[in-house]
């Protein structure tokens, strides 16, 4: 692993109803994410995805990139604009150091050409024995 | 912005971690590691029960942090807030049959370019002592006088 090296990307398409899932599973019930007509009433363009959501995808692309839960070390982020269901979210990322074992990854959520995470910034230990 | 309530800590709350709440975390944000889903798989990898994804820590931090977001103290406007910012650094891994205790406190307020930033920082820590996750939670408030 050396700096530049791209993360493979992860594309997921979140469903009609992924938002009415992720509010069980979080317990994060704001309306805006699983109530179409209240999210609509306050000015958004229809239920947005939760942020929290999104983040987990990018700390789903790290761990996936680096064989395992136990690599994901710090995950910093930031939110903006808003996510959608149904349109698909790109998660990209590359290595800007490596110091001591862990890489230090650039990444970020984009849906629709718009970056719905940007600036994020993962730290992930490296395996003790590599090729 | 009222910054009377930077350093206030609120009680600790304790949050017993289950397998099936694990399980249904991880098919919502479309994990498929079966550590997280399989626990003969987790247990052939050395862990004692299926293994929470990192970001699980939103499940197993929020009855703290929701209570701090609501404290009239801390005088956040619901109606103009957004997330702005999110910063964890996790430790040991948590497993199903954690308990894990975590206590939030508010770190700063503060006003910038007429806007209010809210950052609350949680830590939580395993039955064992260890600390498992700490979170930095940052919340935008538009459109605050100085």
């Amino acid at each position: 692993v050396n700096a530049g090296d791209a993360i493979p990307e992860l594309k997921t398409t979140p469903d009609r109803f992924l938002t009415v899932r992720y509010a069980g599973a979080s317990g994060d019930f704001n309306p805006i994410h699983i109530d179409e007509d209240f999210a609509k009433q306050v000015g958004l363009p229809g239920r947005i995805l939760h942020g929290l959501w999104t983040m987990a995808q990018v700390a789903r692309a790290q761990t996936e990139a680096a064989g395992g839960p136990q690599a994901l070390q710090r995950l910093a982020v930031q939110f903006r604009g808003m996510g959608l269901p149904e349109a698909e979210v790109e998660v990209t990322g590359e290595v800007r150091e490596v110091r001591d074992g862990v890489a230090v990854i650039d990444t970020r959520a984009v849906q629709n050409g718009k970056a719905i995470i940007r600036n994020a910034e993962a730290e992930v230990r490296l395996p003790t024995i590599q090729e | 912005v009222n910054t009377e309530a930077v350093g206030k800590t609120y009680p600790p709350t304790v949050y017993a971690v289950g397998r099936e709440k694990i399980k249904e975390y991880a098919f919502a944000v479309g994990e498929t590691n079966p550590l997280h889903l399989d626990v003969d798989a987790a247990r052939a990898a050395g862990y004692k029960d299926v293994v929470a994804p990192p970001m699980f820590a939103v499940v197993y931090a929020a009855p703290s942090v929701t209570p701090a977001l609501f404290d009239p103290e801390v005088g956040i406007n619901f109606a103009m807030m957004v997330h702005g910012g999110q910063e964890f650094v996790w430790g040991p891994l948590v497993v199903a049959g954690d308990e894990i205790t975590t206590t939030v406190s508010v770190k700063s307020i503060e006003t910038r370019a007429g806007n209010g930033f809210f950052v609350f920082e949680s830590q939580s820590v395993n039955q064992d002592g260890e600390t498992v996750c700490t979170g930095t939670w940052t919340n935008i408030v538009r459109g605050v006088s100085q």
